[in-house]
């Protein structure tokens, strides 16, 4: 057991953005006993034991992560649950949440219990979101019930999107009854059969086959129609990419359903433009899109139609990527850099106010998955707190990622906006 | 890095001097004179893919200058044992290779290549992609028949979506101020396939492609890269097979080409396929001076 001492933490002199409670103002925040105690004016608060200074930077809830891979059960020369979490406390992220595409496919409760065990050395909060279906075959649902009670927040077959509509169906329903949300990753994977980017001029001319913006929009249209009809249902659109699929979301919205929806900071950062030289970390799963589905992706984080920003961190060996563009795996890392790239290209250049950047990572996607006690530093909240500063400027280097995998397109971009440290449970987890 | 000088891994970044330069290089080199440019050099073929004309024509080409050639194909090679691109290339490297000439089934195997070894790599098909050898010997056919470029219009009716040839056709004859007008149904030639370079546009009707055309190029449809297209044949052929009646739109000394293998009773019949206009072996047999323009390029001996 812990002393008093070790356990209570002053942050002073900082300026609290924390969207969830309206506080955009110079705070203070003391953290006891892993929890929030009080958020006060400065100079308030008197006698913690350990102090942090917080002149000049922001702090903000933690930040979560609604859609990481960490690659563990099975594909540990990627990542792993230590390193994963290490590279998302780099990034600021107090919480993220895995994806069951592992091997095996993490649809047991054995399986998400696992994920959770500290053995596992995660030095942030790990939320298991385990398959939808068995083997994330797509044929029958898994046993939500059992999941949830072991501590999985949602339920996806990611990377697989769940195409027969009997069992999306089903899967909205027991997900409804249960409160648990179904996360889709829309892709009509019949329509992009030997696909590896966009398609658009780019992928004619560099004579790669193109995944048609309707192979995302179909099913988001699809499943949005579902979440209408079947009460309580919760859906959850993975990484969404396209101004067509927001239509979608827009409508569900508007209908009252429970339609979340994340977006990743390459979606707004990158287009299919930016591929070039069959260089394979620009390729990932849903591809960089076209410059006017970039422009209705800022629209729509402006104007909250999108809940969250999400990193789909996907780590791969270099084996795995060096090779041709239409063999080589999908993915790019992206905890270290999410922030930095939302600050820069959101706030900076876009001029989206910094108070809603932080709520897509906080407050937004802790909505999304009922996160009870987080994404928010209202007393009594956990403990979980990033800082960081909102005008340094930087340059990302890959190879020093704490990540186990150098898949990046943002190697080497300077970059304004650094996490200084990430506190999860109110201990230093990161500090720059 | 970058790839190694003289490499060849596209026409779309080749600037027009450059390509003028192997076109008129080309016209110096004689398949029956044997020169030794690369003599005692190793070229090694890599495909990864079929191939009749391009792999026998460079073989030709590298032999006449006085190269040693190694050809490798996937079926009974290590490619076969599941040895990666890169794998194969670093071990070519190793074996002393001077030059890689390769085809792949994917677009930019050949770029990927590059970026690693640092010896010239040739593009010899990669995917859908580029074919740049073709295209050259094909501008150089054109030449042998047209006095320049200037002024020129070629059609090229059939399947370019699937086609590398077409894709590095486009490039080139957009480089040296041709205009290029591509014609077959949407499956086959999007509409967006006109941004390709400045000066192509798209049609959907044959007449419209013939009219006032100086070079008819036909494509074959790919049959083994349609991926779940399904295209109607006796339609295609009602409206796109060149037939002799149909040739006669273009311009009268207009020429013929086809990169092949051509399917007779498809996208052309044997009357236009072996017609006085037809060019198509003449493509065949100037692929040798091209390529030989194209290896002393890639040793640094086209001068």
């Amino acid at each position: 057991m812990k002393t008093r001492s070790t356990n209570s933490l002053l942050i002073k002199g900082g300026h609290l953005i924390d969207p969830a409670a309206r506080i955009d103002a110079p705070m203070d925040i003391l953290l006891e006993e892993g929890r929030v105690a009080e958020v006060a004016l400065p100079h308030k608060i008197k006698g913690a034991d350990e102090k942090f200074d917080a002149r000049g930077l922001i702090v903000t809830p933690g930040f979560i992560d609604l859609h990481v891979h960490l690659r563990e059960p099975g594909q540990a020369h990627k990542e792993t649950i230590a390193t994963g979490t290490a590279a998302a406390a780099a990034g600021g992220f107090t919480s993220v949440c895995t994806m069951p595409n592992t091997a095996p496919v993490a649809d047991s409760v054995e399986w998400v219990q696992w994920l959770r065990q500290p053995e596992r050395g995660a030095v942030v909060n790990v939320f298991p979101i385990a398959a939808a279906t068995h083997a994330s075959k797509g044929a029958t649902l898994t046993d939500f019930r059992s999941l949830q009670r072991a501590g999985a927040i949602a339920v996806t077959d990611d990377g697989k999107p769940i195409l027969e509509d009997d069992i999306m169906r089903a899967a909205l329903v027991l997900g409804g009854e249960l409160n648990f949300p179904v996360v889709q990753h829309a892709e009509d994977t019949r329509m992009t059969e030997h696909c590896s980017m966009h398609a658009g001029a780019r992928s004619f001319r560099m004579g790669l086959r193109g995944m048609t913006a309707a192979a995302e929009a179909d099913i988001v249209e699809r499943d949005v129609q579902l979440a209408m009809q079947i009460p309580n249902s919760r859906l959850h659109v993975a990484h969404l990419s396209t101004a067509d699929a927001l239509k979608g979301v827009r409508r569900g919205k508007r209908a009252r359903a429970r339609v979340t929806c994340e977006v990743t900071p390459h979606h707004f950062t990158l287009t299919d433009d930016d591929v070039r030289d069959y260089d394979s970390r620009y390729k990932m799963n849903p591809p960089l899109r076209s410059a006017s589905d970039l422009e209705a992706i800022l629209v729509a984080l402006a104007d909250g139609t999108v809940d969250a920003i999400a990193t789909d961190h996907a780590p791969h060996a270099a084996h795995e990527k060096e090779m041709e563009f239409e063999r080589a795996a999908f993915g790019i890392t992206g905890l270290e850099t999410a922030l930095a790239l939302a600050v820069t290209r959101l706030h900076r250049e876009k001029r989206i106010p910094l108070a809603r950047v932080v709520e897509l990572f906080t407050a937004g996607p802790a909505r999304c998955f009922d996160l009870r006690g987080r994404g928010s530093l209202g007393r009594g909240c956990f403990a979980d707190v990033t800082i960081f500063d909102p005008k340094r400027k930087w340059t990302f280097e890959a190879a020093k990622s704490l990540s186990k995998s150098r898949n990046t397109p943002f190697d080497g971009w300077q970059l304004t906006g650094k996490v200084v440290a990430t506190i999860v449970g109110g201990k230093v987890a990161y500090g720059a | 890095m970058s790839a190694a000088r003289g490499s060849l891994l596209g026409i779309e970044h080749l600037e027009a001097a450059e390509i003028l330069k192997i076109l008129k290089f080309a016209r110096r080199m004689n398949p029956d004179k044997p020169r030794p440019l690369l003599k005692g050099k190793r070229v090694v073929l890599l495909f990864y893919e079929a191939s009749t004309r391009t792999r026998s024509s460079f073989e030709l080409a590298a032999k006449v200058l006085g190269a040693h050639t190694v050809l490798i194909q996937a079926a009974g090679s290590s490619i076969e044992k599941g040895e990666s691109l890169l794998d194969t290339g670093y071990t070519l490297r190793a074996v002393g290779a001077d030059v890689i000439v390769i085809r792949h089934p994917s677009a930019g195997a050949p770029h990927v290549m590059a970026r690693h070894i640092d010896i010239p790599v040739i593009n010899a098909g990669d995917g859908l992609h580029e074919h740049p050898s073709q295209a050259l010997l094909d501008a150089y056919t054109i030449l042998r028949s047209k006095k320049s470029f200037k002024g020129l219009q070629v059609a090229i009716i059939g399947d370019i979506f699937h086609s590398r040839v077409a894709r590095s056709a486009c490039h080139l004859l957009s480089k040296v101020g041709v205009k290029v007008i591509l014609c077959g149904p949407p499956e086959l030639v999007p509409e967006i396939a006109s941004t390709l370079a400045p000066g192509v546009r798209v049609t959907r009707h044959v007449e419209d492609a013939l009219r006032g055309t100086d070079v008819v190029m036909l494509l074959r449809v790919q049959k083994e890269r349609l991926a779940g297209q399904k295209i109607n044949l006796p339609d295609y052929i009602a409206r796109y097979q060149m037939t002799a009646a149909r040739l006669k739109t273009a311009k009268r000394d207009a020429i013929v080409m086809h990169p092949g293998p051509i399917i007779r009773g498809l996208e052309l019949t044997s009357e236009v396929a072996d017609g006085v206009q037809a060019r198509i072996l003449e493509e065949v047999r100037n692929g040798v001076p091209t390529r030989m323009a194209i290896l002393a390029r890639a040793v640094g001996k086209m001068r």
